[in-house]
């Protein structure tokens, strides 16, 4: 019994060896355009003063949900500059957004593809299921051997674990649209693409914003983790005070994580949600009431 | 066949079947085999067995039948949302089972639309881009398509309400939006799928009443699916009856109600209003009690003593309809020499068109003691309605109206009076 001993181990060292030997060049090639995207990102976001940045935050604050989450959104990212953790902020910032970007690209066509193909569904769900429970940590010793240390082993490794939810509520919003609305677009003619197009993806809209949601979320918790294998940013210093029992540091590194998180989850939270009462919610309303009040006048309601 | 019967056909469906199950065809290769729906269960579903028929251009055809019947699989077969396991629909001569996606979009954007019991429609688009839809996906440029379903929605009664979003608007409307967006569609043919089902009853009377006045303005092929037989029995001109995946009966709504054609059909049927949906011509008897104006009192006599009635109807020469003489007058007539039969005519008897439902015709019946006349658009008298009849056909005493016994107004006066006066006339009246 004791000597029964399954070599799985080796052999997923063997296929990483092999894939590296093999691949090498493509995964120099990834590597040289996740670590432009985040440098370039993150210039974007380093550079310019601290209160540009936090005019640019409050503003969209407002627009998205309104005054008191831009109040709101101030007076977070200035306890963020007042524990001195602005620029690691800022890189995690960047890194989550590179990450949310490409595993968003990728997990909302997968999504589309599984919501149309019941065999495509059946192949991605297990991977899915297995990309969403292993433990983060291990993605990470390929990452490192693929893409050397540094950000972009933490940026791949935050893609495949951040991408699960995006493409399981793409399918799930994709396929809950109501069968009668997608007959009549094909009773009317219309080709697949249009009614993904005009139909399914307006009508899943909500669902599919709940799942770029908990995309962003994931990455978020990722990029501390990332921290470990050379990132940066606030994953590093929390990373780093775990090493020193550094209680304080790691507090004001972790009330930061807290604040972005805080900040992109509403900010996205309100993007899916139609009935917003931001600045842009009441944009869309007035554009529709100006458009109705150039049409004939409103007649009373005929039952 | 000619070709102008051909012609007429819009929507043909020849022995069609539908399966759901691992092996839909073997189903299928079972049931024309002979077993019945119970027996393949194990196999799977067989959602519709057999269907064939021909919906005529400019036809309301109702599919009627309880949830589970199949009629919900059937219409969807009709525009090919759903393939059939085994027969053929043809659309106005094209046959759609089996030919590409691409053409089956082409037929559906050209030739048949669709009405949805949930309405369906795009919640996020306004009611004139709704209305619109089906033009836009003909390709139909911007200003265009707007101004076309302005029109339309104008004529489904939404005049007013093109910009705002469907949830802002009442159950019944958005169905008039539903059904202006498959009327902009222009396609000859309109599928209805338990289109008013959903609405309140008074609403739904409103929409019917207002789909027959559509269709009859626009000429359309209406096939209409419902589980409600009084709604089919206004609609339809033919229903179609399915139970359990087959058509059981095929008719005008009074041959299903008089001639139901088993069991389930009658026992459906006892329900119905058959004051709303039996019309005149479906009860009225055959006159025999007919005089001409230029007979003169005698003749009139002679005929009612024959066939013992209390009136006759009189005809004009050219068989028109005039009125009705009573024996009593004629009588008097006949007594006092006079040879003039218009002078006791009652010119305002009732008299109805063929298409009159009974219930109209129960009030006049009260009012009038002689039999309702019914005359058709030249008027000429077609046949009558005495009381009893009416009486017997809303009772439903008896399904074989065509057997019943003639029943006209008795005679009120003993024969042996109306034979002395005959007698007494005889030298001055038949000698003329």
């Amino acid at each position: 019994m004791n000597d029964f001993r399954l070599p799985l181990g080796t052999w997923a060292e063997g296929f990483v060896d092999w894939i590296t030997n093999t691949f090498g060049f493509f995964f120099d090639i990834l590597r040289t355009v996740f670590k432009g995207a985040f440098e370039g990102v993150d210039f974007l976001l380093v550079s310019p003063p601290f209160w540009v940045i936090m005019i640019l935050a409050a503003a969209l604050a407002y627009g998205t949900r309104g005054w008191k989450f831009a109040v709101g959104t101030v007076v977070g990212l200035t306890l963020i500059l007042g524990v001195n953790q602005w620029e690691n902020a800022m890189d995690t910032l960047a890194l989550v957004l590179v990450a949310s970007v490409i595993a968003i690209a990728i997990s909302v066509p997968l999504g589309i593809l599984a919501a149309k193909s019941s065999t495509a569904s059946t192949i991605i769900r297990p991977i899915l299921d297995f990309m969403q429970t292993m433990p983060a940590f291990v993605y990470l010793i390929p990452a490192l051997i693929l893409f050397r240390i540094g950000v972009v082993p933490g940026i791949v490794a935050t893609i495949i674990f951040a991408m699960a939810p995006g493409v399981r509520l793409t399918e799930l919003g994709i396929r809950g649209v109501d069968k009668e609305v997608v007959e009549a677009g094909q009773a009317f003619g219309a080709s697949p693409w249009r009614i993904l197009r005009q139909i399914q993806l307006p009508l899943a809209t909500p669902t599919i914003m709940a799942g770029i949601n908990q995309v962003i979320m994931l990455s978020l918790s990722m990029v501390v983790i990332a921290g470990m294998v050379g990132a940066g940013g606030l994953g590093a210093e929390v990373v780093g005070s775990l090493n020193r029992i550094d209680v304080g540091l790691g507090f004001e590194a972790g009330l930061s994580v807290v604040i972005l998180a805080i900040f992109l989850d509403r900010i996205t939270a309100s993007l899916g949600d139609t009935q917003s009462t931001g600045m842009f919610g009441t944009l869309r309303l007035a554009m529709r009431n100006r458009k109705s009040a150039t049409a004939a006048p409103a007649q009373p309601a005929r039952v | 066949m000619t070709n102008s019967s051909i012609d007429s056909i819009a929507v043909k469906a020849d022995h069609l079947y539908k399966a759901f199950g691992r092996r839909p065809h073997e189903i299928v290769k079972k049931l024309k085999a002979g077993k019945s729906r119970a027996d393949i269960s194990s196999l799977g579903i067989a959602a519709v067995i057999d269907a064939s028929f021909e919906v005529k251009k400019g036809e309301i055809f109702v599919v009627m039948g309880l949830s589970g019947s199949g009629k919900s699989t059937l219409i969807r077969m009709l525009n090919g949302l759903w393939d059939t396991t085994s027969g053929t629909v043809t659309i106005g001569g094209t046959d759609i089972t089996g030919v590409s996606a691409q053409e089956l979009r082409e037929v559906r954007r050209k030739s048949i639309s669709m009405v949805f019991q949930h309405f369906a429609l795009l919640p996020h688009r306004t009611v004139i881009d709704n209305v619109a839809y089906g033009l836009e996906i003909q390709g139909m440029g911007r200003a265009e398509r707007l101004a076309k379903a302005q029109t339309i929605i104008d004529l489904v009664g939404l005049a007013g309400w093109a910009d705002n979003l469907p949830s802002e608007l009442s159950g019944g409307m958005q169905q008039r939006v539903g059904l202006g967006r498959a009327l902009a569609a222009d396609t000859d043919v309109l599928l209805m799928d338990e289109a008013f089902s959903a609405l309140d009853p008074l609403i739904r009377r409103e929409m019917q009443e207002q789909l027959i006045e559509l269709q009859a303005a626009l000429g359309k092929t209406i096939i209409f699916i419902t589980h409600d037989l009084n709604e089919a029995m206004f609609l339809g001109d033919r229903i179609a009856v399915m139970r359990d995946g087959r058509i059981v009966q095929i008719g005008t709504p009074e041959e299903i109600l008089t001639d139901p054609a088993n069991d389930y059909v009658a026992q459906f049927v006892q329900d119905v209003d058959r004051a709303r949906v039996l019309t005149a011509a479906s009860v009225m008897e055959p006159v025999r009690a007919v005089v001409t104006t230029s007979g003169g009192p005698r003749a009139a006599l002679r005929v009612m003593r024959e066939f013992q009635t209390s009136v006759a109807f009189v005809l004009n020469r050219d068989n028109s309809f005039v009125g009705v003489v009573r024996d009593s007058d004629v009588l008097k007539l006949v007594k006092s020499g006079e040879t003039d039969l218009r002078k006791i005519i009652i010119g305002d008897a009732f008299s109805v068109g063929p298409d009159t439902p009974l219930v109209d015709l129960v009030e006049p019946s009260v009012e009038n003691a002689q039999a309702i006349a019914v005359v058709d658009e030249k008027k000429r008298l077609i046949g009558v309605i005495p009381r009893v009849t009416l009486l017997a056909a809303l009772g439903n005493v008896s399904t074989q109206t065509g057997s019943l016994p003639t029943i006209e107004p008795r005679s009120t006066i003993p024969l042996s009076v109306l034979d002395e006066t005959l007698k007494e006339t005889a030298t001055e009246g038949s000698e003329l």
